[in-house]
């Protein structure tokens, strides 16, 4: 028998995949404009969950989905037309089998209750449809007339079911097609074993079998045929609908192996225009793509990352040869290096997946969140394919959600509320991605009220985490919000305002190695930016030299590198200096000092000043040089060493010697609590 | 015949250990602990490690932490030439399997200890806690401490998590 658990996780990925692709035709669904295309995909998606879920015993994922695949046949055949309330208790039944399905991956059990209230509503929905009279037949009919026949009336089928040699390896059971048949009607089977070899020579899992099928059935033929949908290609199949259900060819109790063909059947013409349709194949993805495991392209990137460091220092070397062979040498080397960076870059291609995959899950998002609130809410997203690295766009998510359900919240006033202000009723969320520079930036806006200066202070205030007489710019107001604890909503809802949400959201990001900063304005709305690397692996870096060492400091933190000129520091309380940079005064860390390590001069003015930021504060760091800019691959050191504060990680240098990464968010917060760089009052 | 036969299963059950010198003082380790044995290249200085973690040094694209041992046991500091040896042992801890640099002065040879000629150490007051010694052995005439280097290493690198 064959293992089927490695398969599970494949149907459990493209099930989840099949009702995204559910959830985002549901949402385009207009009750009053008919969509096919649409329905059908929602049909699919079903189907192929209702097969899956077959082959692998989930008899309730399959049953519950068999009532939804018989409501959207309802809707296909145009028998009955899509109402809100249809459309809602469908996309409920996505969120349902999202669930059954969590089950099977990890047995917590779903919300019984949930299941069967959804599952009523879509019986009801389907008694409903089913009570409607036929419509015209939509599939051509070569038998002609008398096909429109009212709802209740038996008709009895005569099937012929020929299996073909790939029948049962491509996972069809006709067993269980059949007990489906039964429950249809009046069901009589009788089996053809004509073709069976001596049992020596038979093989299990080919099948030669035949079966005559007589069925008496109210439903119609596209009922029938669904029920053999999943073994086209895998079978013959003739289904003649026979002239008089009572007495009818019963008498042929055995017949012979070939089909008796009366006139007027319905033949093959059916099922060959389903086969045009496009049935998922076993390989189940979208052509031309492949699902690869994370751990192969970690394990690709990281020996790629070798292989740059290893022609570096052959590089290196190479140099220091003289004569034409050097060169000839170096010269190779170089060209080697080219393509390696490239081979870097379509490396890290191969993680990038587009935003849109997580863009993806808002739709549905704001359309409930918005409902529930009685806000009237337009989501626009742009820059979707706009790709970024997988991990990030793991993490990114959480993040995101956040913001928006703030944006909603909190941002978009009340519809009343909005015209009372001349605004349009409906607010509009902009979800916005692009890239620039090296990085990629996301945008979460809103038209909404914006933030309330006064109030965030007054709450800041009152929580002691600003002092009373301190007067801030709008933008350190803003940045507020971002403090642990935080929150102004009046009572807090259990969406956001919990005040447990801004700080980890920024904490989240920067963890990705990116920022988070925003700019609104009263009464015209909210923007928040992120900026993300484009790969958690690589960052592009400025090395520096202090004492004998040489560390590394990301780009993205470095504001400006100078040379102290006369005056331009002071010292305070003759314990720490300050450096005045652009209006304001700040303080200088000495790396030498943090590190531990003998610097080329402690005097300020024989080194240099390299300012950097983050999270919203600056510093100037001490240095005795800048040395080359490069880009840099990140090693840990946590793996068998362990985290060192102020140090973000490690790398190695062109000539093999380790360099450690600055960890400048870190090196900002020491330089805050230090007690000899106690930051002037 | 029978003889010999009888006695190779106790052989057998014994272990093989690389012994290497700290000054005058001879050590030896569990051979199948010891990845890799190495010259001595320059290291890269850790902030805030206790004294005896030299820095970290690349082990083919890994960063790999190197203890001084002679410094670790208080013994005096030694000039590192181009004898002076690193041995990447590697060791298991809470994170999972781990490696780190041990500096000597040099290896001298792998010999195998039958278990019955494990001693156990006296109660050393000093820089070596008991626990991570084996034991002591005789090694051509030579008394050798056995150092249970996964312990060893444990406690050094933990407590360097631990400070961080």
């Amino acid at each position: 028998m064959m293992d089927v658990s490695q398969f599970r996780a494949a149907f459990f990925e493209e099930s989840m995949d099949s009702l995204d692709a559910m959830e985002a035709a549901l949402l385009e669904l207009d009750p009053g404009v008919p969509d096919a295309e649409a329905i059908n995909t929602i049909f699919r998606g079903a189907h192929s969950i209702k097969g899956g879920a077959g082959m692998f015993g989930f008899t309730d994922i399959t049953a519950f989905t068999h009532v939804l695949e018989t409501l959207l046949d309802l809707l296909r055949s145009s028998r009955i037309a899509v109402t809100p309330d249809m459309a809602d208790c469908m996309l409920r039944s996505v969120d349902v089998l999202r669930s059954m399905l969590g089950t099977v991956r990890s047995g917590v059990p779903a919300d019984a209750a949930a299941v069967q209230s959804v599952l009523a509503r879509l019986t009801a929905f389907v008694d409903e449809g089913s009570a409607q009279p036929a419509s015209p037949p939509v599939h051509p009919d070569p038998s002609g007339p008398a096909r429109a026949v009212a709802a209740g009336e038996p008709v009895r089928w005569h099937l012929r079911f020929e299996s073909r040699p790939t029948l049962l390896v491509r996972g069809n059971d006709p067993l269980r097609m059949f007990s489906e048949l039964a429950v249809l009607g009046d069901l009589a089977v009788v089996v053809d074993a004509s073709a069976l070899p001596p049992l020596v020579q038979a093989d299990a899992e080919v099948c030669v079998l035949a079966w005559d099928l007589y069925l008496t059935t109210a439903a119609p033929v596209e009922a029938i045929e669904l029920i053999f949908e999943w073994a086209e290609g895998d079978c013959v199949l003739k289904i003649e609908r026979q002239a008089d259900p009572a007495g009818g060819a019963e008498g042929a109790a055995l017949p012979g192996p070939a089909p008796a063909p009366p006139a007027g059947m319905l033949a093959q013409a059916a099922l060959p225009a389903r086969a045009c349709e496009s049935a998922r194949s076993p390989g189940g993805a979208d052509s031309g793509s492949i699902r690869v495991s994370i751990e192969k392209i970690d394990g690709l990137l990281n020996t790629v990352g070798e292989i740059v460091i290893a022609q570096s220092m052959l590089s290196q070397l190479a140099e220091r040869i003289d004569g034409q062979e050097g060169e000839a040498l170096a010269s190779g080397l170089a060209q080697l290096g080219t393509y390696i960076r490239a081979l870097q870059e379509d490396v890290m291609r191969v993680r990038m997946l587009p935003v849109s995959f997580v863009f993806s899950r808002f739709p549905r998002l704001v359309r409930d969140l918005s409902q529930r609130l009685g806000k009237r809410i337009q989501l626009v997203v742009t820059g979707d394919q706009t790709e970024l690295d997988k991990t990030i766009l793991e993490k990114i998510g959480d993040p995101l959600v956040h913001l928006v359900r703030n944006c909603i919240d909190h941002g978009i006033e009340s519809p009343a509320e909005r015209a009372a202000a001349g605004k349009p009723e409906e607010g509009v969320i902009h979800l916005n991605a692009y890239h620039k520079g090296g990085a990629i930036v996301l945008e979460v806006g809103d038209d909404g009220r914006g933030l309330a200066r006064d109030r965030l202070l007054a709450k800041a205030r009152s929580r002691g985490l600003v002092d009373e007489e301190a007067s801030l710019t709008d933008a350190q107001v803003h940045e507020l919000i971002f403090l642990p604890g935080f929150s102004t909503a009046e009572q807090t809802t259990d969406l956001s305002g919990r005040g447990v949400g801004m700080d980890v959201v920024r904490r989240n990001i920067k963890e990705l190695g990116g920022s988070i900063e925003l700019a609104s304005q009263p009464g015209r709305g909210t923007r928040f930016t992120i900026k993300l690397p484009l790969t958690l692996a690589i960052v592009d870096g400025q090395l520096v030299s202090v004492g004998g060492e040489i560390y590394v400091v990301p780009l993205v933190a470095i504001v400006e590198s100078l040379q102290l000129r006369p005056g331009q520091s002071n010292s305070v309380a003759g314990e720490c200096d300050v450096l005045r940079f652009r209006g304001e005064y700040l303080p200088i860390l000495r790396l030498h000092e943090v590190f531990g390590v003998e610097p080329g001069s402690v005097d300020l003015h024989d080194g240099l000043i390299m300012v950097v930021e983050g999270e919203g504060r600056r510093v100037g760091l001490f240095v005795d040089a800048l040395l080359a800019q490069q880009q840099v691959v990140i090693k840990s050191m946590e793996t068998h060493y362990g985290a060192i504060e102020g140090v973000g990680g490690a790398t190695i240098l062109g000539d093999g010697a380790v360099s450690l990464i600055l960890d400048i968010p870190a090196l900002i917060r020491m330089a805050a609590t230090r007690p000899s760089t106690r930051r002037a009052a | 015949m029978t003889d010999a036969a009888e006695r190779r299963p106790e052989q057998q059950a014994g272990r093989q250990v690389l012994t290497f010198r700290l000054g005058e003082e001879d050590f030896g380790v569990d051979i199948l602990r010891v990845k890799e044995i190495r010259g001595w290249s320059p290291v890269t200085r850790i902030p805030q490690a206790r004294p005896h973690v030299l820095g970290v040094v690349n082990l083919r694209g890994t960063i790999v932490p190197v203890i001084d041992l002679r410094v670790r046991f208080g013994l005096p500091r030694a000039e590192f030439t181009p004898l002076t040896v690193v041995i990447v042992i590697s060791f298991d801890m809470a994170g999972g399997p781990k490696e780190c640099g041990l500096v000597v002065d040099g290896v001298s040879d792998v010999c195998e200890i039958a278990p019955d000629a494990l001693r156990p150490a006296p109660a050393l007051a000093g820089q070596v806690d008991a626990e991570c010694i084996h034991g002591l052995v005789s090694i051509d005439e030579r008394m050798a401490v056995l150092l249970d280097v996964g312990e060893l290493a444990a406690r050094e690198l933990g407590a360097a998590a631990d400070a961080a």
